[in-house]
Formats: C-alpha cells, structure tokens, sequence
C-alpha cells in the first residue's frame, strides 16, 4: 500500500503517528480510507465541497497533485504521500 | 521564561479565528489556514504612542508593542530603521511627481529586509526553547538565518535549492552554519523542511515558527508611515515571492491608522513579480484568488522564485481591498530595473530590487499609479548578492597604462569630444 506521511496537525488523528499505510487507487479514494481509519481526517484537508483546501498541499512522490490530476491522480503500491500545509517565503 | 505579553495574546486562525497558545506551530488544526499572531490593541493604544516610539532607539524594535514575542529581543537588536530616501531622479525617470525608495539593501546585519523577520524568529525561538533553529530559503533568508543564530549562539541549519547565486551561498557559509543544498526548486526545499521540522522539533523560521517570523515585515511598513512623518503612503510598491511582505505592509499601515498613530488615509498597495515566476500577478490579472503554481520558475530572480506562495491568496485581497493591482516584468526589464535605480540613487539593489522599480515603471507608465501622485518603492535586498544577475550587463572598466598620455588619448580627450 502506498505510504503517507501525516504532517504535525493531522497527528492528533492518528495518534501521533507519523506515517501511515493506506489503500486507494487515486488520491481521492486514497483519503476516503484514511478518513475511515482516522475520522475526521479529510475533513481537515478538503472543504465542504470535498475539494484539497487551499493551504494544503498533496504530493505524491514530491510532486504536487495540482500538476497531475489533482484528487483522480493515480497512486501506486510504492508511492511516497505527503499532505503538507502551505508554508511562508524565504 | 519571560513574562506573557500583555500585547501580544494569541495566535489565531486567519481563516476560522480559532484561537490557539502563542507555541510553535503555525497551521490551524482544522482547516490548516495559516496562523497570525494577535494583538490587544486597546492595551497597546496608550502605550505606544508617537512620543514614546521617537524617543525609542533607531531600529525595528521601537515598535515592539507591535511584535510578538514576550520578553525583550535578544536576537537581531540593531535591526531594521533604514533610511526611506526621497527619490527625485528615479522620480523624474519613470514621470511620477514624487517617489520614495524604503532601502533595505542596507539593513543590519546581512543586507536585506529578512533580518526583520528572523529578529523577531530567532526572538521568539530563544523564548520557546529552541537550540537548533533553522529555514528553507532562496538565499536572503538564509544569510539572516546564518548570521543572526551565529551572533546568537544558536546552531543553526539552511536549506536552499542546489541553483542559488555564489553570493547567496557563500553568504550562509561565512557564518558557520550547516548549509544543505537540496536538488529541487524552492517548493521542494519547503516541504522537505516541513517534514524535518514535524521530524526533529528544530524551530525552523517560516515553518513552525512562521507566526512570529512574519510579523517582522510589518516594521518595514511603520518605518515607511513614521519616516513619511506619520502618514501612510497612498501608494506602495512590494515584491512578492510568497506574498508575506506585502500582507505585512498592509497591516502595518491598517495598524498603525487603528492605534491613531496616522490619519486613517486610503492607501493603495501593489505587486511586483518577475514573469517567468508570477503566480500571484497572473491569477491578480486573471481577476480570480486561485493562484495557479508555477511548477518551474524560470527567472534569474531567484529570490522571488517560490512556485506555490504561500501567502499568494492574502496579497490578492490585500491589494483588492486597496484598490491595487499586480505586475510582472521580464529578466530583461529585471536588469533595467536594477541599473535605473543605481544610476539614478546611488542603490544597488538585488534582482528582487529590479523587479520593483521596473513594476513600478509599467503601473506608472500605464496609469494605474497616477503620475501626479506619491509612491513608495520597497527595495529589498542589496545587489552584491546577485552580482551573476548583471554582470557584463553594465559594460566593462576601461583599460589603460599608468600614463598620463594613455588617459588624455584614451579616456579624457574621448569623453570630451563625446560631451
């Protein structure tokens, strides 16, 4: 299963742990098993309309999911997942 | 442990307005909006009054009412009050009545407005503990990062992307600080530092100390009020990489105006970006807040190449509230800008700092900036980082023997007869 990295915020969710394994075959249904296994999870990172928030960026394998297809991107078995909040210039 | 402010009460939420202890960290729990430190301005309005901030040492800290740390600052005292010059030959040159340069390219100590934020970051670090601070930087940040923790005797670790300018890198390393040059654009530098801050509990400035870092900007834009003789410009010029300088301006001034430190005046703010990197000026003219990232900037204005930025929904709004807009230039216009402003100031300014004035050139030239008005310039950063930024642009030094009869031939009877 791909692996995802749980940012500072979200571990309150998951018991303060920092990465986790979850199932999905995109991005989308990815969350949706998150949110089973941790509930509330996506509603911290998508909206009332179920879209990313805007101050939360996804990665997979450190590239943003906004470049490929946003929630339908595809993930495989050996995906490196982040969900990072957006973070100040430099 | 300093005593809580009494000005300074909580962070909080700039999209919910939960409010959350004055700790590190820096993203709302529940919609991870970015969080701001928040004030209790009926408490600061009899205290920080004209006569108290003039009779305050020349530096960002006379406004430290305004600042979010608890006790005195330790870090970075003798930072920031740099000269606001009144600009008559830029003036003339880009046809505007009046025209001032704020000049950061001389800020203490490492030569651009970031010591302002990391003053106020490393301030706050010591406060909460830290003993490893450290940034994800695009150079500017890092060299105030490096210098301000060395002078501190903090430990500290910066991490830019493998391009930067040799100015910029050797710039960090004189100080002694761990520099990791990452193999990827800024972006990818910023959330490998959002990993290792979550990882190893170092304070990094603008990750989980982004709350008090940010808020140093906001001196640049009291400084600019005071120095105008306590009134705010009706129209100000910014660059913008993440966004977070021009946010700051803008409630600088609506602070200032809040605590009756300046008549409540319509000011106008606006935007300058490079245009191989311009998510915020292009969603800005698109008339939309949905800043689309650049996935790879393409600019020699590194210092303003952050493809998703952060703060980018912010400055939209701030410079919509204001009736202001947005610009770009191109690397070209960038070069412009930078020997316009040396040749007609006497400022040698960054790539960031020709950003600005060639912005500024286009909103004039445009009408968007009336002519018969007054402006602000913010110029950021100094031009002995980005010497490879111009270098053979300005033409070359003029070669001659050490004789008197080689200057007369060469050089004295030629610029004669060309005057």
């Amino acid at each position: 299963m791909p692996t995802v990295l749980i940012p500072t915020p979200l571990r309150k969710l998951t018991n303060e742990i920092e990465e986790v394994s979850a199932a999905g075959a995109t991005i989308g249904e990815l969350l949706d098993n998150l949110d089973r296994a941790f509930p509330g999870l996506k509603d911290r990172v998508c909206d009332e309309a179920g879209n990313v928030r805007r101050f939360v960026n996804i990665f997979v394998n450190g590239e943003d999911i906004r470049f490929l297809e946003e929630k339908a991107t595809p993930v495989k078995d050996t995906d490196e997942i982040s969900i990072v909040p957006a973070i100040a210039g430099g | 442990m300093d005593k809580p402010s009494p000005f300074f009460s909580n962070l909080k939420c700039r999209e919910c307005g939960r409010l959350y202890p004055k700790q590190a960290i820096h993203v709302c729990d529940f919609d991870f909006g970015p969080l701001e430190a928040a004030y209790d301005y009926d408490a600061i309005r009899p205290v920080l009054t004209r006569q108290v901030i003039e009779s305050r040492p020349h530096t960002m800290w006379r406004y430290r009412e305004l600042l979010p740390i608890d006790g005195e600052p330790t870090v970075g005292t003798q930072v920031g009050f740099t000269p606001l010059v009144k600009a008559d030959r830029l003036a003339r040159a880009l046809g505007i009545r009046e025209l001032y340069v704020k000049n950061d390219t001389v800020n203490y100590p490492t030569l651009s407005f970031k010591d302002r934020v990391v003053s106020v970051a490393l301030s706050r670090a010591r406060e909460l503990g830290f003993k490893v601070v450290a940034c994800a930087s695009t150079g500017n940040l890092a060299n105030s990062v490096a210098a301000n923790a060395a002078s501190a005797g903090l430990k500290s670790y910066v991490l830019i992307p493998a391009d930067l300018e040799q100015g910029k890198v050797l710039g960090s390393l004189v100080y002694g600080t761990n520099v990791i040059s990452i193999q990827g654009a800024y972006d990818q530098v910023n959330r490998l530092c959002s990993e290792i801050a979550g990882k190893y509990g170092w304070g990094f400035v603008n990750v989980n100390l982004r709350p008090y870092y940010a808020e140093g900007s906001k001196s640049m834009g009291y400084e600019i009020c005071e120095q105008l003789g306590w009134r705010i410009p009706t129209h100000t010029v910014a660059p913008m990489a993440s966004g977070s300088l021009l946010t700051k301006i803008h409630k600088a001034y609506g602070e200032f105006a809040r605590l009756g430190l300046v008549e409540n005046s319509p000011f106008a703010v606006y935007g300058a970006q490079a245009t191989g990197c311009a998510p915020i000026a292009h969603a800005m003219k698109r008339g939309t807040d949905i800043v689309k990232p650049v996935p790879k900037p393409e600019t020699i204005v590194k210092s303003l190449a952050i493809g998703t930025p952060a703060d980018g929904y912010y400055a939209i709004h701030a410079m919509k509230q204001t009736g202001g807009c947005a610009e770009d230039c191109t690397d070209d216009e960038v070069v412009d800008g930078i020997r316009l402003l040396a040749e007609c100031e006497g400022i040698f300014a960054e790539t960031a700092g020709g950003v600005t004035v060639s912005c500024a050139k286009k909103l004039i030239e445009t009408g968007k900036i009336p002519r018969d008005a007054s402006a602000v310039l913010c110029i950021t950063g100094h031009g002995l980082k980005t010497q490879e930024a111009i270098a053979g642009k300005c033409g070359e030094p003029r070669l001659i023997k050490p004789s008197l009869r080689e200057f007369e031939e060469h050089v004295y009877n030629k610029d004669t007869a060309a005057a």
